[in-house]
């Protein structure tokens, strides 16, 4: 757990609109190598905005006031996020740090096979790849999500919604990135799909050491799949801390808030109808 | 008290080319006034297909409606009267509002169509009912795009509540909302269905809020009732491996973290 593989450091995003927001306000985190760190909060408290900030996929208005973004790379290099020119910060997304979107219903072009939109991020990534061996790749990455390389030809549209994301997983592990972010990657999907998929990522990380960033609003989904959480309020990190810290001795007023808004599925119902 | 019982209803749907999907097969329940039923089930398993014979978008295969012992109208004024005394609240806030509507026209319409108040008493009313899902009275004049989504469920909840009917359809009302909205949302149906005595059918994938708010639950699996009693008894003692299977697929912390500190000691 002492191992770390990014820190971010009084990290802040600034929408520089005519009322300026800060969106993202003094961060600092760590994530360490081969943890699930969950990222909790509301709609609008700056949880996706950290995380795409981080990779500098903000576009303008939004600018970076301050802070730093520091990669520890396994091959033990440490890397200034912030300071990289454009084109190597292209080369470094998804080869080091991968995403899988919001939405997998419409994340997917609708207009191009899955296979396609796999191979795209080789013909990116690695221009030197054979046609061949692009297509090898592709199906190991198909099968390696339990999609099945025979769906190499397949349109979004004839895949369930877990199957999509899938793809999408699929497509996040193709350059065998050191961090995935996972951007509310279940939250449209109905619950046993949601963990079949959650199992599969669970496998997956098992198999490729991946650690990930889980970002999500659904609390007692992230207790039960993180080492640690963050729980992130108006652009700021309220609190940090192991999920089971945070189930049984939250430190925050909001966590207590956020823990307080959930039903409990087995527990007493603590307010009688 | 008004009571609407469905009998044996069956609903095959016919697909081009892949012959015919059955939707329901044989579903009978009863919701009264007064009552909450919570439906569960995964992505195609019948739950909206329920919905949708509730509300007659569809006509069942086979099998009947009733309403307080006869059969549901499938047209004309009848049907319209019905659809009064039956309503719904869909799932995405987002798409059942008009964007080019204020938010008065929304709850202005259904009173001037069931005429439940005379015309120079809809304003007030159109108040009144904003005031009942805490809603602003300043939202009137506004537009759905102005509003938030949990704000906009309220219209919607406000809109259904209009011609005052004795049961509510309500599909997955929260699910496109941010979790922190969701209770405020359920806990405002919860008290409108105490307070009015309404029967509500609650359906929904989250077997947490189900429990919570439902006094009795039916499991649906493939277009089937696979298990129903009350709400308590499902979640907490199911006896079908479908219900079993659902329950151990959703989150619950409480459990995870008993199992985990009792493991460790």
């Amino acid at each position: 757990m002492s191992d770390p593989l990014l820190s971010v450091r009084d990290f802040s995003v600034r929408y520089e609109t005519a009322a300026p927001v800060d969106a993202v306000r003094d961060v600092s985190l760590t994530v360490h190598r081969g943890e699930v760190l969950g990222l909790a909060g509301e709609s609008g408290c700056g949880k996706t905005t950290l995380a795409y900030g981080v990779q500098r996929l903000l576009k303008p208005p939004a600018v970076i006031p301050g802070g730093s973004v520091t990669w520890h790379d396994a091959d033990g290099t440490d890397t200034d996020l912030l300071a990289l020119g454009t084109d190597a910060m292209m080369a470094f997304r998804w080869d080091k740090i991968s995403m899988v979107f919001q939405g997998a219903m419409s994340a997917l072009n609708p207009v191009a096979t899955v296979g396609a939109q796999l191979a795209d991020v080789f013909e990116v990534h690695r221009p030197a790849m054979s046609r061949r061996a692009r297509t090898a790749a592709v199906v190991e990455l198909l099968e390696i999500v339990k999609v099945g390389g025979a769906r190499i030809k397949s349109y979004p549209h004839e895949l369930s919604g877990g199957m999509r994301q899938r793809i999408m997983i699929a497509m996040a592990l193709a350059l065998r990135p050191q961090l995935v972010v996972m951007d509310e990657p279940t939250t449209a999907l109905d619950v046993l799909v949601q963990r079949e998929i959650l199992r599969e990522i669970t496998s997956l990380r098992e198999a490729f050491g991946f650690s990930v960033v889980f970002i999500t609003h659904d609390l007692p989904l992230l207790l039960e799949i993180s080492d640690r959480i963050a729980v992130m309020r108006a652009g700021q990190i309220v609190e940090i801390d192991t999920a089971e810290q945070i189930w049984f001795r939250p430190q925050h007023e909001y966590t207590r808030t956020l823990l307080s808004s959930f039903p409990r599925l087995t527990a007493e119902r603590k307010v009688a109808r | 008290m008004t009571t609407i019982e469905v009998r044996g209803v069956s609903k095959t749907y016919r697909v081009r080319g892949a012959g015919s999907i059955d939707a329901l097969a044989d579903v009978s329940f009863t919701l009264s006034s007064g009552q909450t039923i919570g439906m569960v089930g995964q992505s195609g398993s019948g739950k909206s297909t329920v919905a949708k014979i509730l509300t007659q978008m569809e006509r069942p295969t086979s099998g009947q409606v009733l309403l307080d012992g006869a059969p549901v109208p499938s047209r004309g004024a009848a049907l319209r009267a019905y659809r009064q005394r039956l309503r719904m609240v869909f799932q995405d806030p987002f798409a059942s509002l008009n964007p080019y509507h204020s938010i008065r026209h929304h709850v202005e319409r259904p009173l001037v169509l069931s005429g439940v108040v005379p015309p120079g008493e809809v304003e007030a009313e159109v108040h009144r009912l904003l005031a009942k899902v805490q809603l602003d009275a300043g939202v009137v004049d506004r537009r759905p795009h102005e509003l938030s989504g949990g704000q906009r469920q309220r219209v919607a909840i406000a809109r259904a509540l209009a011609p005052r009917p004795s049961l509510l359809v309500a599909d997955e009302p929260v699910s496109m909302l941010d979790v922190s909205l969701r209770m405020g949302v359920l806990r405002l149906l919860s008290d409108i269905q105490a307070a009015d005595g309404l029967g509500v059918l609650y359906i929904t994938h989250d077997l947490a809020t189900a429990r919570y708010f439902s006094d009795e639950i039916i499991v649906l699996n493939q277009g089937r009732v696979v298990e129903h009693g009350s709400a308590d008894e499902v979640i907490l003692r199911p006896r079908h491996p479908y219900t079993r299977e659902l329950r151990e697929a959703s989150p619950d912390p409480e459990s995870f973290f008993a199992d985990r500190v009792g493991g460790a000691r």
